[in-house]
């Protein structure tokens, strides 16, 4: 049951992916967009991170989608882009980078649970013995607190610079 | 008092330097704000914010002389408190302070939103303090991002002028992109070694616990990421119009101290993270320190704006700096650091002067606008020429001593080619450089120049006598600020890797 939701999940997300870079008019990448927003959602609650699936849909599908369909509005961005693109030799080198990155992220996580890229990550049993202990967002707020406080601080930082650099260079009167 | 790391207030006293300019950054945002409410002509004046925004730097680099005195008992795994940091510290909040101490005549000239523009200095100081602190590739990546953005920002700051917003959407697309290269090699490189911590990283790939490939991919594509950062041939592409284009103290503090900022990053990354890969990367970087100190000194040659030209200079300086990463032995660490220090001060002195003469609207670029400078102008004239020897690294001067440490770092690994590359490009940069003195000297000014309405408060004029004397200093006395350096790089790589 868990492998064919997955499957289902991953489709969606990869199908909703080049739905983005392919689809008509910008309102179309957006909804494909959501798609794929909201399978990857669905695969974080096949992992049981059952609160990263919610924040996911609340702040992804939710707030950052709607602010792009209002900027999209905004700006009268609606009309059919695709005859700005060209399809030549720069295209094609993009698919084939593309490509062999996908082959070769393919061929590094193949296989089973022995690979060594697997030795690195608590498993199934060590997840689950986490979730008991702390909770979905307890698992989540206890290392954002302790280990990572530097790092949640300096957003914080960053997230003020980035606001007043955008009224600065947006503002109306200079 | 020592550090031990095991209670999180002692993440406090370890960024004191960080936490107080922070503090220091949205004072200056505030009375920013509250001076643009009422209207009095004397509002334009930016000199009040940016003694404001001196004092801050000055209580930071109190902090950080603080923090040096202080023992460590055990490292945290997220910031490390280390003589290499607390140096970078310095060069950083230098060339920030001297920034804004000459960019006074500027900010009021051009009516830049004084409290915003020193704000983001700050702001992008305190970036760049994390990136030299940062032993976690997230902390990292947080602050080059700081850093960027808020140079993203001081690119396109100058809203009257079209050059400004140009350079501005071209560094902001171009820095995304390197942010993307930078953030999917931090991905594969979790992914090969399971931490983000980068000693852990450095024990995990010495130990061969790391995925082959992965560790390979995710290092290169981190490369690739801080080659574009600090502007290394081939990914060196938007320089040139960015620097043209930002208002001249971005520049002069893009050219200098964000460029050291990388570099210090790049070689704590590279040094504490991979030191066992070395004979991979020392190729890649072999080729990269090559090309970034040919290409742009031919390029300079034919240029005739000066900006422009200090653009290509500042890439071609990049390529110097290279050569030390890529011989990464104890010697040329501490010519990167003594370099960096010199080329802060001597590229934002430089610059400086280019943004006074370069008139209202920054129309007079060109060399044939410095025709007659010099004897107008004495003292700038004086100066001007001290700043363009060093970046040519004449003898008497600290950009002669930072070159000759570089090739000494670059013996000890035995780079013979590099440096050989390295000795045949300054001869080549002296044309350019010479050539600016040589028209403020030697030719007679066109008779529509007026050199004397040039305006220098004296805070500016203090500060560019200084810069200059400080650089005669290091190029006759080095020898303290060199011993300084090679303490900072003491054990600061892991014993016995690296050659």
């Amino acid at each position: 049951m868990v492998d064919v939701l997955f499957y289902v999940f991953a489709a969606v997300a990869l199908g909703g992916g080049l739905g983005v870079v392919l689809a008509r008019s910008p309102v179309g990448s957006l909804l494909f967009m959501l798609a794929t927003l909201f399978s990857v959602a669905g695969i974080f609650v096949l992992l049981e991170a059952h609160f990263l699936a919610a924040i996911q849909v609340m702040v992804y599908a939710g707030a950052i989608m709607v602010l792009f369909l209002f900027v999209i509005m905004l700006l009268n961005l609606g009309h059919d882009f695709r005859k700005d693109f060209t399809f030549g030799a720069g295209m094609v080198a993009a698919f084939v980078v593309a490509g062999v990155m996908a082959g070769f992220l393919a061929r590094q996580f193949r296989g089973s649970g022995d690979h060594p890229l697997y030795a690195f990550f608590p498993g199934p049993e060590g997840m689950d013995a986490l979730l008991a202990e702390q909770g979905a967002v307890g698992a989540i707020a206890h290392p954002l607190f302790t280990d990572y406080v530097v790092a949640f601080e300096l957003t914080g930082i960053l997230l003020l610079m980035a606001l007043v650099g955008a009224i600065a260079i947006a503002k109306q009167r200079v | 008092m020592e550090l031990e790391f095991t209670s999180r207030v002692d993440y406090i006293w370890a960024l004191l330097p960080e936490i107080v300019l922070s503090i220091g950054a949205m004072v200056v945002l505030l009375v920013g704000v509250f001076r643009e409410a009422d209207d009095d002509p004397a509002a334009g004046d930016a000199s009040p914010l940016g003694w404001i925004s001196l004092i801050a730097l000055a209580a930071a680099a109190m902090a950080n002389g603080w923090l040096t005195g202080i023992p460590v008992a055990s490292a945290s795994p997220m910031v490390a408190v280390d003589p290499f940091r607390l140096f970078a510290n310095w060069i950083f909040l230098g060339g920030a302070g001297l920034t804004i101490l000459l960019s006074f005549p500027y900010v009021t000239r051009q009516r830049l939103q004084a409290g915003e523009f020193y704000t983001l200095i700050l702001l992008c100081t305190v970036g760049m303090m994390f990136m030299a602190s940062a032993r976690d590739l997230l902390l990292l990546f947080l602050g080059v991002e700081t850093m960027s953005i808020a140079a993203y920002v001081l690119t396109a700051f100058n809203r009257r002028d079209r050059r400004s917003s140009e350079a501005g959407l071209k560094y902001f697309l171009l820095g995304a992109f390197s942010s993307a290269f930078l953030l999917y090699g931090i991905a594969l490189t979790w992914g090969a070694t399971g931490t983000t911590n980068l000693l852990e990283i450095g024990e995990a790939v010495a130990g061969g616990a790391a995925v082959p490939g992965l560790i390979m991919a995710g290092m290169g594509l981190l490369a690739i990421g801080f080659a574009f950062k600090v502007a290394a041939v081939p990914f060196h592409m938007w320089t040139p119009d960015v620097y043209e284009g930002a208002p001249t103290p971005s520049t002069a503090f893009m050219a200098a101290t964000v460029k050291a900022a990388s570099f210090v990053a790049f070689a704590r990354l590279f040094m504490e993270a991979f030191p066992a890969l070395y004979d991979s990367w020392s190729t890649v970087f072999w080729w990269l320190a090559a090309l970034t100190m040919i290409i742009p000194n031919v390029v300079a040659l034919s240029q005739s704006n000066v900006k422009r030209m200090l653009a290509y200079s500042s890439i071609a300086h990049g390529g110097y700096l290279l050569v030390a990463l890529t011989a990464a032995n104890e010697m040329a660490t501490a010519g990167l650091l003594f370099y960096l220090l010199v080329y802060s001060i001597m590229n934002i002195g430089a610059l400086a002067v280019v943004m006074v003469a370069s008139g209202h609207a920054e129309e007079r670029l060109q060399i044939g606008d410095y025709a007659g400078f010099g004897w107008a102008q004495p003292m700038l004239g004086v100066v001007f020429t001290i700043f363009l020897l060093s970046l040519a690294g004449f003898p008497g001067t600290g950009g002669f001593m930072a070159k000759i440490y570089l090739l000494q770092g670059a013996a000890e690994s035995e780079l013979w080619t590099l440096a050989v590359v390295l000795a045949l490009a300054t001869v080549v940069s002296y044309y350019y450089y010479l050539r600016v003195a040589w028209y403020m000297w030697m030719r007679p000014a066109a008779p529509d120049l007026t050199h004397e309405e040039v305006w220098v408060p004296l805070p500016m004029r203090m500060g560019l006598v200084a810069s200059a004397a400080i650089l005669i200093f290091l190029g006759i006395f080095p020898g303290g600020i060199i011993d300084l350096a090679r303490a900072a790089t003491h054990g600061f790589f892991l014993a016995g890797v690296l050659p």
